[in-house]
């Protein structure tokens, strides 16, 4: 049942972690601790075996680690995963890890698709693992981390690139626009609020930007999420009409929303939702708009 | 955005299998558009053996239209000019922000499209190469 491949590695591992400077209790309570994990685990498995008669799913996982020698070279895992009704592709991740091998790393937090941390690529496409039922997908499951995106271990990527063009658009509320009473709010009609609705959703979770093949041969390309952000701000009335002015100048750089070439991968796999080529396409528009004059 | 190793072909065009409407239609459309551009040569090419004489183009007309691969290749030449034009109408829809949520039944439509009149247009094509 165990699927780590470099077995020698592991021991070696265990051994020179625990060898050096241990004093003879803390070897005792330490192998002690093993034993019960040991234990711990094999029951685990045979619960797990046992299981795998009934109603099992088959996963590959893609497995990374250029810190440990004998699994630098990239792999793909296979997991076992007893079945239940409801199971997303996070839970038998999750439980892959807790009883196969606690050594398969992946990013999740919320399990409800809000922190947007478990983005990966899952049977040839970007999903929210925590979003993605199993029984949706084709057996057996190929796991994978994000393509276009550097992998730090297993199924974590480096978001660095991603969040630097989320940053590059100004991702937040600015105005000089204020209303003339000192305490007067700052109102939004509800045909404003409609029109930014869909685009308030993004989880910055980075799939768009992973499914763009624009944005993996353009690294300076703002990418969906980035220009879906900024069209938040953009057409938001209360910024008033001199920060729309500002956010259109960055909009429209030449790596900016001109190298969409509307392949809608990125609205494709969007796990909110949100129409990001629409959006797009609309920044476009006002773009030509802002810059054509015809008198 | 850089890597740590390569994953190859397998990070795009190796993933084929997996591409929605979308980027197959963007596929289809860069590929029609270089064609067409390659064609323009061709048709300038052949277009000005006439500055020599009218007959020169003539001759070379009739020498190349004599030719069954001639024959075909126009065939798909249609194809493909007739896919440009009907994505090109689709991107247009795209630009102006119509119909989005129904782009990959256009692109498919556009496929249908392009597969009638091609087939229509055989027996006008092949008429008389092989008699």
């Amino acid at each position: 049942m165990s699927t780590q491949l470099p077995d020698q590695v592991e021991e070696e591992s265990t051994e020179t972690d625990a060898e050096p400077t241990a004093a003879p209790q803390e070897r005792r309570l330490a192998s002690k601790r093993d034993r019960a994990g040991e234990a711990d685990r094999r029951r685990q498995a045979e619960e797990a075996d046992k299981a795998l008669d009934d109603d099992t799913y088959h996963l590959k996982v893609f497995r990374y680690d250029p810190e440990i020698a004998g699994k630098k070279e990239p792999r793909f895992d296979d997991f076992h995963v007893p079945f239940e009704k409801g199971m997303t592709v996070l839970d038998a991740l999750m439980y892959a890890r807790d009883t196969y091998d606690s050594s398969l790393t992946f990013r999740h937090s919320c399990r409800q698709a809000v922190c947007g941390s478990d983005a990966m690529f899952v049977n040839g496409q970007q999903r929210l693992c925590c979003k993605t039922q199993l029984s949706d997908l084709e057996a057996p499951v190929r796991i994978e981390p994000l393509p276009h995106a550097e992998v730090v271990k297993d199924l974590v990527v480096d978001m660095q690139h991603f969040y630097d063009q989320m940053e590059a658009v100004e991702p937040y509320f600015q105005t000089n626009d204020y209303p003339d009473g000192e305490l007067e709010e700052q109102r939004q009609t509800p045909e404003n609020r409609e029109k930014v609705k869909m685009s308030t959703r993004c989880i910055w979770c980075g799939a768009c930007m992973s499914s763009c093949n624009v944005a993996a041969g353009d690294n300076e390309y703002l990418g969906p999420a980035a220009i879906n952000k900024a069209y938040r701000f953009t057409m938001d009335e209360r910024e008033g009409e001199e920060m729309k002015q500002q956010r259109l100048k960055i909009l429209e750089q030449e790596h900016g929303v001109w190298r969409c070439q509307t392949q809608f991968s990125c609205t494709e796999v969007c796990p909110k939702d949100i129409p990001l080529t629409e959006h797009i396409q609309e920044i476009k528009r006002e773009a030509v708009k802002n810059n054509l004059k015809f008198w | 955005m850089s890597q740590s190793y390569d994953r190859g072909l397998v990070e795009d065009f190796g993933r084929w299998r997996e591409f929605t409407a979308g980027m197959w239609a963007w596929i289809f459309h860069k590929f029609t558009g270089w064609v067409l551009v390659g064609y323009l040569f061709t048709h300038i090419a052949v277009l000005s053996t006439a500055l020599q004489s009218p007959d020169a183009y003539t001759t070379t007309i009739q020498s190349l239209e004599s030719l069954l691969v001639v024959r075909i290749l126009e065939v798909g030449l249609l194809a493909v000019a007739v896919f440009h034009i009907l994505n090109g109408l689709r991107l247009l829809f795209v630009d102006l922000g119509v119909g989005l949520e129904s782009q990959d039944k256009s692109f498919y439509a556009s496929l249908v499209l392009t597969g009638a009149i091609v087939v229509a247009s055989v027996p006008t094509f092949l008429a008389g190469v092989f008699g």
